[in-house]
């Protein structure tokens, strides 16, 4: 029996210095924080970071100094737009970064997923995201009768990627049962390896796929391992599972107000252990009760 | 004073829905408050086929405007991120948007104040701005026309592309670039100047054309000798303002939510 079950310290184990990760989600919608937490614990240093639509793991990776390089297209909490703790790192100058535009990143995730080394796009034509220092941007000619001039998106091809859903069985068939699957799929196929979280691990036959099919991320052959983490995008949402968590978000976002403040989250709700984390936020069951969000 | 007893968020709400007034059936997307409110409108009265979100992931039959709700919106269509992609390579949207700085060109930026690298001030990342700008029209609302929002020289990190010639390509504009309007808390603008040159189209009730130019920090065109006040939204009009939003979340946008005629004082 194919059996991928680990635990979230076993996934980042999996990762070394200098690694490019590659992290699912957007915004405050399932972020694996879970893991994210997990890294700021360790003593990885020096990670190329491929979030095009990031939120709180830029930020918390960003406060922990494990950023040598950002991949993104914005860093927002949506509610409260400017994440706070990027936005100190980046003024501080504190990582390289490649801006790139939300469309192109999810190009260079498709070129990865189709093993090509680039895409074609208008998409940054007239723009500074093709003259920054990040990356020297080619171009490509038609070789059509109309010879138009393109951007030569790069794939990107993260060495691992980290994505939370919502229910797996051990074999890594995983379901992402909000309305949005996000771009989670493509960064799955373009990274060598990936690793989910979910909420639960159950049996193949509670995944109930002839009803869940639409919900149903990728095949299995594309997840290396698959590790139980309830609560895991908590302060982001899993939606039907839990909601975004605006009160925390508001916490979080004080703590970037002051190095005493940032102390005081860390010990409290990085330097902890998951059961200690849930305990923090008030338990399950209050997760479980906050209100759906108004965007 | 009934008659014209309008605020000027209610005056921006009216300016900001004619720029859907001649799209046909398109994605409408209004970023921030007046914007939002301002495609409502427009899908209520004269551009009914346009699809307006519910700022999530569905397409609504009708608009939803910003704040508390008193009932789930009946949802027409998914409008997850994929499709919202697709939906803007296509070409059939038209979004009107509140970057932070602009330019000559109708250079748009959102990403940083000063130095890429180690910037002065990080906002939000380019998003998709770049996208946009290259895919379908555009618009945009300023709340505050001042010289630091309508710059002297380039935005500081050009996240829009604009009419700028030293940046084409392909010996002219990107395909698919189509500036519309600039809506701001003195008038509105287009690019119907010579050579794509921002021009001023209305004024503001008790604006002034000098105004305008002193705050903005490039030469402007103007529509003709004799610029056209902005028209006041008319009764029924701010009937549905109301009816779109009635947390009154637009008296909320401009400080102290004055008069839309600042004449009348």
């Amino acid at each position: 029996m194919i059996d991928k079950r680990m635990t979230v310290d076993d996934i980042v184990d999996q990762l070394s210095d200098g690694m490019t990760i590659g992290i699912g989600g957007w915004a405050t919608r399932r972020k694996p924080m879970a893991l994210i937490r997990a890294i700021a614990r360790s003593n990885l240093k020096d990670l190329t970071v491929m979030a095009g639509y990031g939120g709180m793991d830029i930020g918390l990776l960003a406060a922990t100094g494990k950023i040598r390089k950002l991949v993104f297209a914005f860093a927002s909490l949506d509610h409260y737009p400017l994440e706070p703790h990027f936005r100190n790192a980046r003024q501080a100058g504190s990582f390289e970064v490649l801006e790139l535009d939300e469309g192109m990143y999810h190009w260079g995730l498709r070129a990865g997923a189709m093993k090509l080394p680039f895409l074609p796009t208008r998409v940054g034509i007239g723009t500074d995201i093709i003259t920054q220092d990040g990356f020297d941007f080619k171009f490509v000619k038609s070789p059509y009768e109309d010879g138009e001039e393109f951007v030569a998106m790069p794939a990107l091809v993260p060495d691992i990627a980290l994505i939370h859903a919502h229910r797996s069985d051990e074999r890594g068939n995983l379901l992402t049962l909000s309305v949005d699957s996000l771009f989670d799929e493509l960064l799955v196929r373009a990274a060598k390896k990936s690793f989910a979280t979910v909420e639960k691990i159950v049996p193949t036959a509670q995944l109930d796929m002839k009803k869940n099919s639409r919900y149903n991320l990728v095949e299995r052959a594309m997840i290396t391992g698959v590790a139980e983490a309830p609560l895991g995008a908590h302060p982001s949402s899993a939606a039907p599972d839990y909601q975004l968590d605006l009160k925390h978000i508001k916490t979080y976002v004080e703590s970037a107000a002051s190095p005493e403040a940032w102390a005081e989250y860390k010990a409290k709700y990085i330097d902890v252990s998951e059961a200690d984390y849930q305990a923090a936020i008030g338990g399950a069951d209050a997760v479980k009760q906050l209100p759906v969000p108004i965007y | 004073m009934t008659q014209n007893s309008y605020s000027l968020a209610e005056l921006v709400i009216a300016a900001c829905a004619e720029v859907w007034r001649d799209d046909g059936e398109v994605m409408a997307t209004g970023i921030g408050p007046l914007p939002r409110i301002g495609a409502g409108l427009a899908k209520l009265s004269f551009a009914p086929a346009i699809q307006t979100t519910d700022g999530e992931a569905w397409y609504t039959s009708e608009p939803v405007g910003p704040g508390k709700r008193t009932a789930e919106p009946e949802f027409e269509g998914i409008a997850n991120y994929d499709r919202v992609f697709s939906a803007l390579w296509s070409g059939r949207r038209h979004a009107l948007v509140g970057p932070v700085q602009i330019d000559r060109y109708g250079q748009a930026n959102i990403s940083v104040i000063g130095d890429h690298k180690k910037p002065k001030a990080a906002m939000l990342g380019a998003r998709g701005f770049p996208g946009n700008s290259i895919s379908h029209p555009n618009s945009f609302f300023f709340p505050n026309h001042n010289k630091r929002a309508f710059v002297e020289g380039e935005v500081d990190f050009v996240c829009m592309a604009g009419y700028n010639p030293a940046r084409y390509r392909n010996g002219g504009p990107p395909k698919g670039l189509d500036l519309r309007r600039i809506i701001t808390n003195l008038c509105v603008m287009d690019f119907g100047g010579p050579d794509h040159q921002i021009r001023v189209i209305s004024l503001h009730p008790g604006v002034t054309f000098e105004e305008v130019q002193d705050n903005t920090g490039f030469p402007l065109a103007k529509i003709s000798d004799e610029i056209p006040t902005t028209p006041a939204p008319t009764a029924e009009q701010l009937e549905l303002i109301a009816k779109i939003d009635p947390n009154n979340v637009r008296a909320t946008v401009f400080k102290d939510n004055p008069a839309g005629d600042r004449r009348a004082a």
